[in-house]
């Protein structure tokens, strides 16, 4: 019996050895050099796996980092300027500053300020249901609800408001990864520069079509009027296809433009209540797209 | 003997409720709105503006390109704007907004109801008359006919197949053409035939329109090259390649057209367009259009002017019922829902179907439980439950390596599912998406 126990544990040893040997051989003779500051790098990276950079992953992000020798087309939007500088001590290269940007959904198509004008019953996705038809309202541009961005956003920074029937953006978690506007058929999400205070003003709206027609199919569309690009005084706005558009980079938040709006479809986000004029009633706006019915 | 094609199919319920009524013309709308993209290709190019006058017959839009066709007004009157307006697909298209002022004819069109038999043209003329006329395919998938009949260099057509299958449900528009432009489908056959160089060609119509197979068996009794199948009904052999596959037996290759097995399908409404064109130079500027419903007070079969809104052929029938859930533009199968009853009428539209309430709704979509079902159904032997989970998950080159672009969406998937799950809806997507990639890599190349 004994015997039989030396037997088992000297053959099994010797497997065991044998096997050890030609591992290490293996494992010498084939080990595959990888620079190490690929493994700093991504120790240095939020482990998001977002992709917002462009690459497939952190990993993938970090073996470009290494191979470029400069960092000017590679920045990870998740971790910002500060992790970005890390890298850049890492690789001993100069790190390009970006202002933090935030995306904003430009559509402010709520139930009320858009009503429906047929039922879709299909697939409860956004892509499926923009591949059937132009959507629930007479505004073929405009959020179709059934969140698509909520689903590939990895931060949790977006939520369906059932009251609204549209997403909103939690300026705190969202990252400005890009997923959301990738993901949106309407592509509506826009990518803005972080202003201080979070405050945000912008036209929330993608309506083309002619300012008859959009205003019909919702209240507080964008009716190309022009006018909000005549008051700026920064030419912060352009105009194009019937649509204003506000550049971030250029906008300097004096909300000139969201008085002289006619259908109040540029919003205000985060600004301390206006002086109150007698004709004109103003309240501080939260946050969120649906906080512009006023005067 | 009956014949049918082998691989999957489904049976749903027929509900021809308007084979009985003859084809009725319907009174000229007041304003008609006609698309510039009303086939398949390229949309045609506008070649007139506000305040032009037109007859009916006046090119209003012209081919841009080999894959395109013209576009003729249907009406005669005055051209009051060029606008964007929705159309069955969903979306809104240019359009030519006509408003009605009489009903004067182009010269030249022969509008009386006398059958020309003979005509001296050859091929290359008829196939230029019938550019020259519009003339897409009016099963539905409006090809442009003229494509159709010149096949790419190193390939011969060898049968012309007319379709008179009309397995869609509800829609009797072709039976009703069978029945009572019999004679006249016969010549615009023989058209075809001379411009494909072909001497064979099979009427292929479902045994559940037994009169329209009598009628078209007495109409080719004289005519040795025609012949009529009748056919075992199930639903999608209407499809161009299920038809093939039903009467000769052959099966066209994945992603490769009709020609490569040396068939040429053509719908009978086309072939009837086909004789119109060519022997009484009329363009396509109607069609019928089946509207029925099974609340609806008078299914009937209306002869439409193209651009019409679907409100007036809705009225022509009785009204729109109260019950009505859903309106349908083409079948239950793969018509489209419309959005809005201002919709025109166009080049493919087979039918208006009129759902009820209590039908229209899709019950609740609950998960898939691998019975297999989608899989036994397809025509095509594809994996519609796999394909959806590919769309759904975004997969598009692996839903690519898995045939997605063979789908002819034929909804059969979608109709047989016990779990009730939007199988269509996301094969659709995954169509599209696949397509959108395929052409971008083509022009990369």
């Amino acid at each position: 019996m004994s015997i039989t126990l030396i037997y088992t544990v000297v053959v099994l040893s010797a497997i065991g050895i044998i096997a050890a040997i030609i591992l290490y051989y293996v494992s010498q003779k084939f080990m595959v050099h990888e620079d190490p500051r690929i493994d700093q790098i991504e120790e240095a990276l939020p482990s998001a796996n977002c992709g917002g950079c462009g690459y497939a992953g952190c990993r993938a992000f970090a073996e470009a980092c290494v191979e470029e020798n400069e960092l000017s087309s590679l920045f990870c939007p998740v971790g910002g300027n500060e992790c970005m500088n890390e890298v850049a001590n890492i690789l001993g290269l100069e790190a390009v500053q970006k202002a933090p940007k935030v995306a904003v959904l430009r559509c402010n198509g709520t139930c009320d300020h858009r009503p429906k004008t047929n039922q879709f019953d299909g697939a409860k996705s956004c892509s499926a249901a923009s591949s059937l038809y132009s959507g629930e309202t007479a505004c073929a541009f405009g959020c179709l609800g059934y969140g698509d961005c909520v689903d590939v956003c990895d931060f949790d920074a977006l939520h369906m408001n059932p009251e609204t029937g549209l997403p909103e953006v939690d300026d705190e978690k969202c990252t400005a990864c890009g997923a959301c506007v990738d993901a949106c058929p309407k592509d509506l999400f826009e990518l803005r520069k972080k202003m201080p205070k979070d405050r945000k003003i912008y036209v929330a709206c993608r309506n083309e079509d002619k300012g008859a027609a959009a205003k019909k199919a919702c209240d507080v569309a964008c009716i190309g009027c022009s006018k909000c690009f005549k008051e700026c005084p920064f030419d912060a706005i352009t105009m194009e296809n019937n649509l204003a558009f506000i550049d971030s980079d250029k906008c300097k938040l004096c909300r000139k433009c969201v008085t002289v709006c006619p259908t109040n479809s540029i919003i205000e986000v985060n600004f301390p209540p206006r002086k109150i004029k007698p004709e004109q009633v103003a309240e501080p706006t939260s946050a969120g797209p649906d906080s512009t019915d006023k005067a | 003997m009956l014949k049918t094609f082998k691989m999957g199919g489904v049976h749903p319920a027929e509900n021809k409720l308007s084979a009985g009524k003859a084809i009725e013309k319907l009174p000229l709308p007041k304003t008609v709105s006609i698309p510039v993209a009303q086939h398949i290709g390229a949309p045609a190019t506008v070649v007139v503006k506000r305040g032009d006058e037109v007859k009916v017959g006046t090119v209003i839009a012209q081919s841009s390109g080999f894959v395109s066709t013209n576009i003729h007004s249907s009406v005669s009157g005055k051209v009051k704007k060029i606008d964007d307006v929705m159309d069955s697909s969903g979306y809104k298209k240019k359009a030519v907004i006509i408003e009605v002022e009489g009903d004067e004819w182009e010269q030249g069109i022969d509008t009386s109801d006398n059958l020309i038999k003979e005509t001296h043209l050859d091929a290359k003329e008829i196939n230029a008359k019938v550019l020259a006329a519009g003339i897409v395919g009016l099963g539905g998938a409006t090809f442009p006919t003229h494509v159709k009949l010149s096949p790419p260099p190193g390939m011969t057509a060898e049968v012309l197949l007319i379709n008179g299958v009309e397995c869609e449900p509800y829609l009797t528009s072709d039976h009703r053409l069978m029945l009572e432009k019999g004679a006249e489908i016969i010549v615009g056959t023989k058209l075809l035939m001379k411009t494909l160089g072909v001497n064979k060609a099979v009427i292929g119509i479902e045994n559940n329109k037994p009169d329209a197979i009598t009628r078209m068996q007495e109409f080719t009794a004289n005519e040795p090259e025609i012949s009529v199948q009748p056919l075992k009904v199930k639903y999608p052999q209407g499809g161009e390649k299920q038809l093939i596959k039903a009467v000769t037996g052959k099966e066209v290759p994945s992603g490769a057209l009709p020609i490569a097995v040396g068939a040429v399908v053509n719908n009978v409404g086309t072939a009837f367009a086909v004789y119109e064109a060519v022997m009484k130079n009329k363009p396509l500027v109607e069609r019928v259009v089946t509207v029925t419903g099974k609340s609806v007070k008078e299914p009937s079969n209306l002869m439409v002017r193209i651009g019409t809104p679907v409100t007036d052929l809705v009225e022509a029938a009785g009204g729109m019922p109260e019950d009505t859930g859903k309106v349908i533009s083409g079948g239950p199968m793969m018509g489209r829902a419309v959005t809005t009853l201002e919709v025109p009428v166009t080049k493919g539209t087979s039918g208006i179907l009129l759902i009820r309430d209590d039908e229209a709704k899709r019950n609740e979509v609950e998960p898939c439980i691998r019975c297999g079902k989608c899989v036994n159904v397809c025509p095509m032997g594809l994996e519609p439950y796999l394909l959806m989970t590919m769309s759904e998950k975004k997969l598009w080159e692996r839903s690519e390596d898995r045939h997605v672009m063979d789908c002819i969406e034929c909804g059969s998937c979608s109709f047989t599912c016990p779990s009730n799950r939007p199988l269509l809806d996301y094969i659709r997507l995954g169509k599209g998406t696949v397509g959108k990639l395929i052409r971008a890599r083509k022009s990369q190349n």
